[in-house]
Order: C-alpha cells, then structure tokens, then sequence
C-alpha cells in the first residue's frame, strides 16, 4: 500500500509537472497580455507529432527533442505574428473565437499530414530502463527525467523572472502595460518573445511525454482545458502559482483516480464504491476548483481583486 | 412601438414562416434529409437564443453552454430508460437539473470576471462531460441509443420526423418571444445595465450578481429544451453533446448572426450549421476550412464583430 502510495505520487508529480510546463507559458499570455489563448493545446500536440518525425528522421530521440524546441519556438512566432498580434486589442470574445478557429485549423490540419490513428516514438535505450523503489517496486528513469526535466525548467524560469533584465521588464508589463511602453521598453516585441517561449515550453511538454502517451489529435485538449484549471487555481498571470496549481492538479487526479474507489470502499458496499469512485475521480479537480475559487476567487497566488 | 422594433418584429415573422412552410418544400423536393438537417438548426437556435440571452444582454461569455445541451440529452437518454417517456416530463427534469447545475456553477463563476469567467465556465463543462463519460451504465464513451423517443400524451407522436420538427420549431418560437420578453422587462433592463457598468448599478439600488445569476440559470434552463430535442432528433445520446467543440460552436452561432440580437442567434445557427454541412459536403477535412473561416470573419470583419463590447469595455 505505501509502495502504491509513493509509486502514484510519482506518477501524480510527473502529471503535474507537465502540466507546468503547459501552464507556464499559457498563465505568462493569459496575464501579461490579458489575452485568452484556446490554442496552447494543440502548440503541446504539435511538439509531440515534430518530436516523432525529427525522431524517424534523425533515428535520435535527444536529436528529435533538440530539432523540435526552435520548430515550436517558431510555430508560436508565426502564429503571433500572423494572427495573435492583431487581437491583444480585441475584445476576449473575439479573442477566444479567433484562437478556437485556430485550434479546428491545426487539429484537423495535424491529421492531413500525420493521420488520424495514435503514434508513437520509441524510449531512447539510454532511458528506458527502471530504479528500484522501496522493496520489489520499480520506477521508469524515463519519467524520473521527465520530473526532473520539469523541476529544472521551473527553477530556470524562477531564476529568468526574478533575476534577469527581461524578466524584469515581464513583471513590470504584467503589473502596468501602459507605463513600461512609456518608459521606452518595445511593449510589442516583449509580448511576441514571451508568446514564443510559452509555445516552445508547450512543445518541450509534449517532445517529453511522446515516449510514453501515444500521439493523436485529441492529446492536446485534455491538457488545455486542465491547464485552465491549473491557471485558475493558481491565479493569472503567476508562474509560482502555475507550479503549485500544477502539482496540486496533478496529485489530486492521479491520486484521486488510483484511491478514491479504496477510500470510499471503507463507507460503501465495493462495487457501489468501485463505480461511484470511477465517476467521482474524474470530477476531483474541478471540485477542487470551484472550493478555491469559493474562498480564493482570484486564485492561490493573484492578486487580490 | 418603435421603428426598430417593428422591423425586428417583421423580420421575426419571416424567418419563423419560412421555417414553418420548409417542410412543405422539403416534401415537393422528396429529400426527407432536410428535415433532418432542419430539426438540427431549430435545436440549436435554441440553444444559441439561451446562449445570447446572457452573452448578448449580460455580458458573460459563458464557454460550458454544451453542458446543457448533454443535461437535457441525458433527461431524455435516463427517464426513458426508466420507462418515463413523456416529453413534458423529460423537459421538466432537463430544466430541473439545469437550474440546479446552472446555480451552483453559475454563483461561482460570477464571482470572477473576464478571462476567468471564460475558463471556469469551460472547466465546469468538462467535468459534466467526463461525468457521463464515466457513467458506464448508459454506455460511457459510447453513448446510448434510445429506444424510443418521447411520447406525447401517450402518443409516440414525435415519431414522425415531421411532427418532431413542427415541436422544435413552437418551442424555439415560444423561448424566442419569452426571451425578448425578458430583455424589455425591468430584469432584463438591469441585466444589461449591469454589463454596462456594474458599479454604477450597485450605486443605484441594484445588486448585479443577482441578476446575473437569475439570468444565467434561465440561459441555462432553455439550452437544456436544446438539448432534449436534439436527443430525439439523433435518437442517440452520447457525452459528444458536452464536448467543449460543441460549446465553441454555439459562441461561433450568437456571433456569426450578431450579439444581442435574439433573432441574429437563430439566423447565425442557420448559417453556422449550413457552412458545415455544406464545407463536409467539399472535403472530410471541412473544420481546417471552417476554421479559416472564423480566423478571418473575426480579424477583418469591421467593427470586429462584436465591436458591441469593445465600445462598452471600461
């Protein structure tokens, strides 16, 4: 039960930690620019299927994930400087309308090219081995590297924000637009590198999980939608508050699924807990957040409304 | 009575005679799927008319509306498997269960504004969807056939598809006169005062949030009406009816045919469901063109469609 315990608590981390890398980026967007951007989703679907081919391509999978980090950086280029750049102004309205053609674009334009059955890309030998846990219990190196890969992208963007020039001139757009532009700093520019890099985190986020989910068109709205929630939880615009949102989410739904049916077998018949454990389990994280949201409305990290 | 007014109302009265000889047409032109397609379009102008109700006059852009859609579905999918099936019946558990979704989603999501309201709204109707995707006793992913669709009386009227269509056209008929009932009356007048400036309103007298949520469980009540038809137009039942595609796709509708416009919701379901069955009749991979088609209607459509907003945005 403990081993279960801890194996799920890794597992619930490595959720969690790719929901980050998804967040992060989207939570930067949502609350420097106050822009709603629906299509962050399939950006993270687009790495995965550039991490299969640069991976057939090359018969590498670092030299895949490598080609597959500036190909994403520039697919978020393109799409702000072809399409985002024009809405910052707009209404949300027309803002998530605009990004939600773009999502049926991409998706359906990603089965023109790759198909519509799942893929996969095979583990890189170097990776695909196990450490033991506690006892007879084992753990993939792979995810332990997608974890720390995550860990690692966290504290870089930690030490970017808090203690770099452009990170300062971030903060300073999130907290007063209008006066950074005043003041001589390329509002414009700062917003197309910051929609950049949140689309290459994205696409690094799905480069990571390729080896272990397969790839199809329907990856990126699960995730886009509990980035949301992560955000929400977290408050807009709070790259610590993306982490722990994050991490709570992941946490709550792996764990929630793997022993919540257990937990309610102690008050219910097992096959009535079985099912109702089966329900309830999917629904844990938007419970958790409509009770944050109910004592917190602006999130766990925003700033106070 | 207004100019205005009286247009609208002139132009109500064509569109809705129009949907009401369609039949007629269908059956000189002996192509019995147009009725198919039709009950579809009568269904979601339902929907589309809750939807605008609350986007339109309130201000709030829900992005969950296909919540209900699948609330009302599933009144329908349940109850006749219960061997309840009577269509007043399932309207009233559709709109019972609505309102109390509607209420405690709703009295949370208002608690934000802007963004936030945009993604929780998203949120809560994901989780209705991953709770009938759950729900293995009525097929889960797969959904569940009916076996029969409603009956009224007694009677399996609705059996005739053009029977089913003359009843979606009176409801959508009689929500769409009780909707603009609602924005002449004094609460539909403090609805859209509050979208305009809530402070100003709670200086007044008025609490905003009550309004709003009244407004927001009516919206929500009529999508699931949407939804209990639809069920009987498919036969068929599934958490398809939730997806958050389908939510968009209702936001695309109040749009494309003009917020705040309770007709424009019903003349923009039209379209957006004509555009798609004409788009899939091109290619299979008609989204990638509806998709392009929506990217440009919203960047270069003057006034950006919604320019509504934008000049009433502090």
């Amino acid at each position: 039960m403990t081993n279960l315990f801890l194996l799920q608590l890794l597992n619930g981390m490595q959720f969690g930690i790719l929901l980050f890398l998804i967040a992060a980026g989207l939570t930067l967007v949502f609350g420097i620019m106050d822009f709603v951007n629906l299509a962050h989703g399939v950006v993270y679907m687009v790495g995965a299927y550039l991490v299969v081919t640069f991976t057939s391509l090359t018969g590498s999978y670092g030299l895949g994930l490598l080609l597959t980090l500036p190909a994403t950086l520039l697919v978020g280029l393109v799409l702000e400087l072809s399409v985002f750049r024009r809405l910052y102004e707009r209404p949300h309205l027309d803002q998530v309308l605009a990004t939600f053609g773009l999502v049926m674009i991409i998706t359906e334009g990603v089965q023109v090219i790759w198909g519509a059955a799942p893929l996969s890309v095979p583990m890189p030998e170097l990776l695909s081995g196990s450490v033991p846990l506690i006892g007879a219990m084992r753990y993939p190196v792979f995810r332990l590297v997608i974890i720390a890969a995550g860990l690692l992208t966290a504290l870089g963007l930690y030490l970017v924000i808090g203690h770099t020039r452009i990170g300062m001139r971030l903060r300073a757009g999130a907290s007063n637009r209008a006066m950074v532009a005043a003041l001589g700093v390329d509002i414009g520019k700062l917003f197309t590198v910051i929609f950049a890099f949140g689309a290459m985190l994205a696409g690094f986020a799905g480069a990571m999980v390729a080896p272990v989910l397969t790839v199809d068109p329907g990856m990126g709205e699960q995730v886009l939608i509990l980035a949301f929630v992560v955000i929400v939880i977290g408050g807009i615009g709070s790259v610590r508050g993306a982490f722990a949102g994050a991490l709570l989410v992941g946490l709550v739904d792996t764990l929630g699924r793997s022993f919540g049916p257990i937990l309610l077998r102690a008050v219910m018949e097992p096959a009535a807990a079985g099912q109702a454990g089966r329900v309830l389990a999917p629904m844990l994280v938007y419970i958790l957040m409509a009770v944050i949201l109910a004592v917190r409305p602006s999130g766990l990290f925003g700033a106070k409304t | 009575m207004t100019r205005l007014t009286l247009t609208r109302a002139w132009a109500a009265t064509i569109l809705f005679a129009a949907f009401a000889i369609l039949p007629m047409i269908a059956q000189a032109l002996g192509d019995s799927y147009l009725i198919v397609i039709a009950t579809r379009i009568l269904a979601y102008a339902i929907a589309a008319l809750a939807l605008d109700l609350i986007l339109g006059y309130g201000g709030m852009v829900s992005f969950g509306h296909a919540a209900y859609l699948g609330i009302g579905a599933y009144a329908v999918a349940i109850l006749g498997r219960a061997g309840i099936t009577d269509l007043g019946a399932h309207m009233l558990a559709a709109i019972a269960v609505a309102a109390v979704f509607a209420l405690i989603t709703g009295a949370i999501s208002l608690r934000t504004r802007g963004i936030y309201f945009i993604m929780i709204t998203l949120a809560f109707a994901q989780m209705g969807y991953f709770f009938f995707v759950s729900l293995s006793a009525y097929g889960g992913d797969d959904g569940v056939t009916l076996n029969a669709r409603s009956t009224v009386f007694g009677q399996p009227l609705l059996e005739n598809n053009t029977a089913l269509y003359y009843t979606a056209l009176a409801l959508l008929i009689g929500l769409y006169l009780l909707a603009v009932a609602i924005t002449r009356s004094r609460f539909g007048r403090v609805l859209t005062g509050a979208r305009e400036n809530p402070l100003r309103m709670q200086a007044i007298g008025f609490s905003p949030f009550r309004y709003q949520l009244t407004a927001y469980v009516i919206s929500g009540c009529m999508a699931s009406i949407a939804g209990v038809m639809l069920a009987n137009q498919a036969s068929y039942v599934s958490p398809s009816y939730m997806d958050w595609h389908r939510s968009g796709e209702l936001v695309v509708m109040v749009v494309f045919g003009g917020i705040g416009n309770l007709l424009g919701a019903v003349a923009g379901a039209t379209i957006a469901l004509l555009l798609e069955e004409w788009l899939a009749l091109l290619t299979k991979h008609w989204p990638i063109l509806f998709g392009l088609i929506l990217v440009l209607v919203v960047l270069y459509s003057r006034d950006g469609l919604s320019g509504f907003f934008r000049r009433n945005r502090s």
